[in-house]
């Protein structure tokens, strides 16, 4: 199915995407049917920066295995990394 | 039918509002008497798969035009980053699609060698829209591919833009062919025996097959979802109605 429903968020930062690297405005986080992977649902992120057009764009589909294993991974860098 | 098309090339046609959109145009060989298909994409968007089966209709003895449905968003993008872009606005909204598909279908109208008669079909989140679509405008068939939320309510955080679709259904306009797989969550074997029997209720002609051992996506050539049994019965079951609602003796 086309599940339609997307996170969408506000992030800082930057990307690099198939121009080199641009800074990163939006994001949206969704679960739904991937364009690459050999799969029916993939996570899906899209960083985005709409002002640029949108070719700019970093994208990742991950299985929902590796997506919570990645999830998991960014708490664990943060804390590790910040000490909070 | 011939396996000839004519050609193919990129036209822009006037869409909802008037603005002009791009659409993949493959045309049939055939010199007279050419009925017209409108081809809905999936939500991945303008891909080379959609514009595969948009080829087909042309080998088939039709006119067959994919609108860009993402081209607003991101005119000249690749379809994936087109896709990304109208995810992130919030989808397609239904009054623009209705008014898109209406400008495909007078674009393959238009043609010289046009019989006037058009369908829709359309996959996925196109099942959907290829149903809204026949009700909302003259049409003389339509096909819906699987597609979600024609009569389930949409989950929390839906976009506004998508509704049920079932108080539409005294409008269609036309014969509606549905294919369906039972192993689909959304549409589920429920969903579609809900929309069968609002059809039936509001005498409108459909006609609709569900397939064993497929899923959602099944038509889908360049996916796990392909189910090789079911989509070759999906073509000629889409060959016969084609044939009797867009012929003309």
């Amino acid at each position: 199915m086309c599940t339609y429903v997307t996170e969408h968020l506000k992030v800082v930062g930057s990307g690099k995407g198939a121009n080199g690297w641009f800074s990163l405005t939006d994001a949206s986080v969704y679960f739904d049917h991937p364009v690459h992977t050999a799969a029916e649902h993939t996570l899906n992120i899209d960083f985005l920066a709409p002002q640029a057009g949108p070719s700019a764009r970093v994208a990742v589909e991950l299985s929902p295995h590796t997506a919570r294993l990645l999830a998991a991974a960014i708490v664990t860098a943060l804390e590790n990394g910040t000490g909070a | 039918m011939s396996d000839a098309t004519d050609r193919t090339q990129t036209v822009v046609f006037a869409g909802a509002g008037g603005d002009q959109i791009e659409g993949y145009l493959a045309t049939s060989a055939a010199p007279d008497a050419v009925g017209g298909v409108v081809v809905l994409h999936h939500m991945p968007g303008y891909d080379s798969s959609t514009k595969e089966i948009t080829r087909r209709f042309a080998t088939l003895g039709y006119n067959a035009i994919c609108p860009n449905l993402h081209f607003r968003e991101a005119p000249g993008a690749s379809p994936d980053d087109a896709a990304a872009a109208v995810r992130a606005a919030g989808g397609v909204p239904d009054d623009r699609l209705v008014g898109d598909v209406d400008g495909a279908a007078a674009h393959l109208r238009s043609l010289p060698n046009a019989n006037g008669r058009i369908a829709v079909i359309g996959y996925c989140s196109g099942g959907r829209q290829a149903f809204l679509a026949a009700c909302s405008l003259t049409l003389e068939a339509a096909v819906d591919c699987y597609g979600g939320f024609v009569v389930e309510m949409p989950p929390e955080g839906f976009p506004l833009q998508v509704s049920p679709l079932t108080p539409l259904a005294p409008r269609l306009s036309c014969p509606l062919l549905g294919l369906f797989g039972a192993d689909d969550e959304h549409p589920a074997p429920e969903h579609v025996a809900e929309l069968d029997r609002v059809l039936t209720d509001a005498g409108k002609e459909h006609e609709f097959h569900t397939f064993e051992n497929a899923g959602h996506g099944f038509f889908s050539t360049d996916r796990p979802s392909y189910a090789a049994a079911a989509a070759e019965q999906g073509w000629a079951l889409i060959e016969a109605f084609f044939n009797r609602h867009l012929t003309t003796r």
